[in-house]
């Protein structure tokens, strides 16, 4: 792609960050009543990140780590599950998924990839609520800014969580904050991949790379520049309204289903509290 | 602040940096009578709580449930327990015709000398204030006995220069500004929205020759971080006391009166001021905008 974006610095204070994340899991959490958290751990940096933090801020003991795998998923996604498991001392379960997903697509065997991969997500996302009641926690959300702005993610699946700490931070940012937070040396260097299916990765299923993706999105959504201001900084135009549209097309995904108003009071429109009400 | 050549005592200034329950109004009153008890056993003169210390800040449709009139006796109740000590607090206030302020009090010696109401109500960015409370319209100085002439702002009041520049033409010997600033930029060493305060905050002590006092909470509030960092500058600019980042802590600021007088023979800056050309000058550019406003205009080609 002939894309030349300005150098934009995306650089975060690692220590500081992760103070602010630490806190913010433990007082979200233990507000509601809670001491506990789940997260459905896959290898990946942003799920590893979460992990991390959430140790340091209630404990290992605290953290259930979740491992779901899928028949494809890589040898490479369970290795380094185990080894942040191992490194932090989690308690932990594995409930893989094939069971379930093949069982539900042996009756439409002509499913798409992508059918199929949203499933993967969405089964996913049930155990975790389920084992969250098991094990008096709360599910952690492992989005960041680059996926949940371009909408890369299964809406109800992924996407789905109690409270998400790095939901502000950029996927390039989360690499520094890991090496920050002690991840193993393998999740920091592998290319970014759901792994939703054999050879998978965010950049080629994307288009781009997530370090020129964040730049544009930096510049445009926290730094407001205009479209004008972009291209004369060297973006070239259709990466510019590719990613100006996935950003438009996915919104839905970042909001509550919209609800038909008929009364002078209407749940997320007009009725207005924010989450923590009351504590 | 008695500007006395004497020797005078130093003045001890509580920032009572807490993390209110949002919406919880009787578990924060009874919060505010435990840091009024520490404060006063640490000899406090003055005890500052933040903005909507009484209620949390993302009150949105809660506003007119935690509301309450400036003289209500549970803020009574608050001020008897401060005793000899002076009070600022932040509070949603009921007021006439069914109008919610988001409003800073003041109390000495059991009585309430007065009530500053937000003027300037963020409605940008992460901020809806002006869907839920009414401006306040006054911006006014008032005389503490202890601790001399005080002005009162709140939060987004303290980003205006023009309150800044009012409080200066009101010659006060204490600034306060009572926050509940969300942190925002993590690039730098420090969050960057309170280097921002911190900044404003000592150039106004140093502008206005007067103690600047910025009492923000802590705590999240819907992802929300309040950073805290409560601060005192003495009227040369310098930091007098800072309270942690994040944490809820009771930081003693001490003053020193004599340094006021000090700072006014340095840099008499309010003396020199010209109150009528700004008044003038406002007066000018403001005609200038009507007459802008009502001139015919092009359509651009």
């Amino acid at each position: 792609m002939n894309t030349k974006p300005p150098p934009v610095d995306l650089t975060i204070n690692c220590p500081l960050v992760a103070e602010i994340l630490t806190r913010f899991i433990r007082c979200e959490i233990q507000r509601t009543g809670f001491q506990r958290a789940v997260v459905g751990l896959s290898g990946g940096i942003d799920s590893s990140v979460t992990t991390y933090l959430a140790v340091r801020a209630l404990g290992a003991e605290n953290v259930l780590a979740v491992t779901m795998p899928y028949t494809t998923s890589s040898q490479a996604t369970r290795d380094d599950s185990r080894l942040v498991i191992e490194q932090l001392g989690l308690p932990t379960i594995d409930a893989p998924i094939s069971g379930q997903v093949d069982a539900y697509y042996d009756q439409f065997p002509e499913a798409s990839q992508m059918r199929r991969a949203n499933m993967c997500a969405r089964q996913r996302m049930t155990i975790l609520y389920d084992q969250s009641v098991a094990f008096e926690g709360l599910v952690l959300g492992t989005s960041n800014k680059s996926e949940l702005l371009l909408g890369y993610g299964t809406q109800f699946g992924d996407m789905a969580s109690a409270i998400n700490p790095i939901g502000d931070l950029y996927k390039t940012q989360l690499y520094p904050l890991g090496r920050h937070l002690g991840l193993p040396e393998s999740i920091l260097h592998k290319q970014p991949t759901g792994d939703l299916w054999v050879g998978q990765t965010d950049e080629s299923e994307l288009g781009f790379s997530y370090a020129t993706a964040d730049a544009l999105l930096y510049l445009l959504v926290d730094r407001r520049w205009s479209k004008t201001e972009l291209l004369a900084a060297g973006f070239d135009p259709s990466f510019v309204d590719r990613i100006t549209e996935r950003v438009r097309r996915n919104h839905y995904k970042r909001r509550l289903p919209i609800i038909a108003k008929l009364s002078h009071r209407t749940v997320d429109r007009d009725f207005r509290y924010a989450r923590d009400w009351g504590t | 602040m008695p500007h006395t050549t004497a020797p005078a005592r130093q003045l001890r200034v509580a920032l009572a940096q807490l993390a209110p329950r949002l919406g919880d109004l009787s578990r924060n009153l009874g919060t505010h009578l435990e840091w009024i008890d520490r404060a006063r056993q640490q000899d406090a003169d003055l005890i500052v709580f933040p903005e909507l210390s009484l209620t949390g800040y993302f009150l949105r449709d809660m506003v007119p449930d935690v509301a309450l009139a400036a003289t209500d006796p549970r803020i009574g109740q608050l001020v008897q327990r401060a005793g000899a000590a002076d009070l600022a607090l932040g509070f949603v206030e009921l007021a006439a015709g069914q109008r919610y302020y988001n409003s800073a009090l003041y109390a000495s010696a059991g009585q309430l000398l007065h009530v500053h109401r937000k003027v300037y109500l963020p409605t940008y960015g992460l901020f809806d204030e002006q869907r839920y409370f009414a401006a306040g319209h006054r911006i006014q100085a008032f005389d503490a006995p202890a601790l001399g002439r005080v002005g009162l702002l709140v939060c987004e009041d303290f980003w205006h220069l023009s309150a800044a520049t009012i409080l200066q033409a009101e010659e006060v010997d204490l600034l306060i500004c009572i926050a509940n600033s969300p942190g925002r930029g993590v690039q730098g060493p420090r969050i960057k929205t309170s280097d921002v305060y911190g900044h404003v905050a000592r150039t106004y002590a140093l502008l206005l020759g007067a103690v600047v006092l910025v009492v923000n909470r802590v705590g999240f509030e819907d992802g929300l971080c309040f950073w805290g960092g409560s601060l005192a500058v003495g009227p040369d600019g310098e930091l007098l006391a800072e309270a942690a980042q994040l944490d809820e802590s009771l930081t003693i600021a001490c003053l020193d009166p004599a340094e006021l007088r000090r700072q006014r023979i340095i840099t008499p800056l309010g003396r020199d001021e010209r109150l009528l050309l700004t008044i003038e000058e406002l007066q000018r550019i403001k005609r200038r905008s009507y007459e802008h406003e009502a001139a015919p205009r092009r359509f651009d080609d």
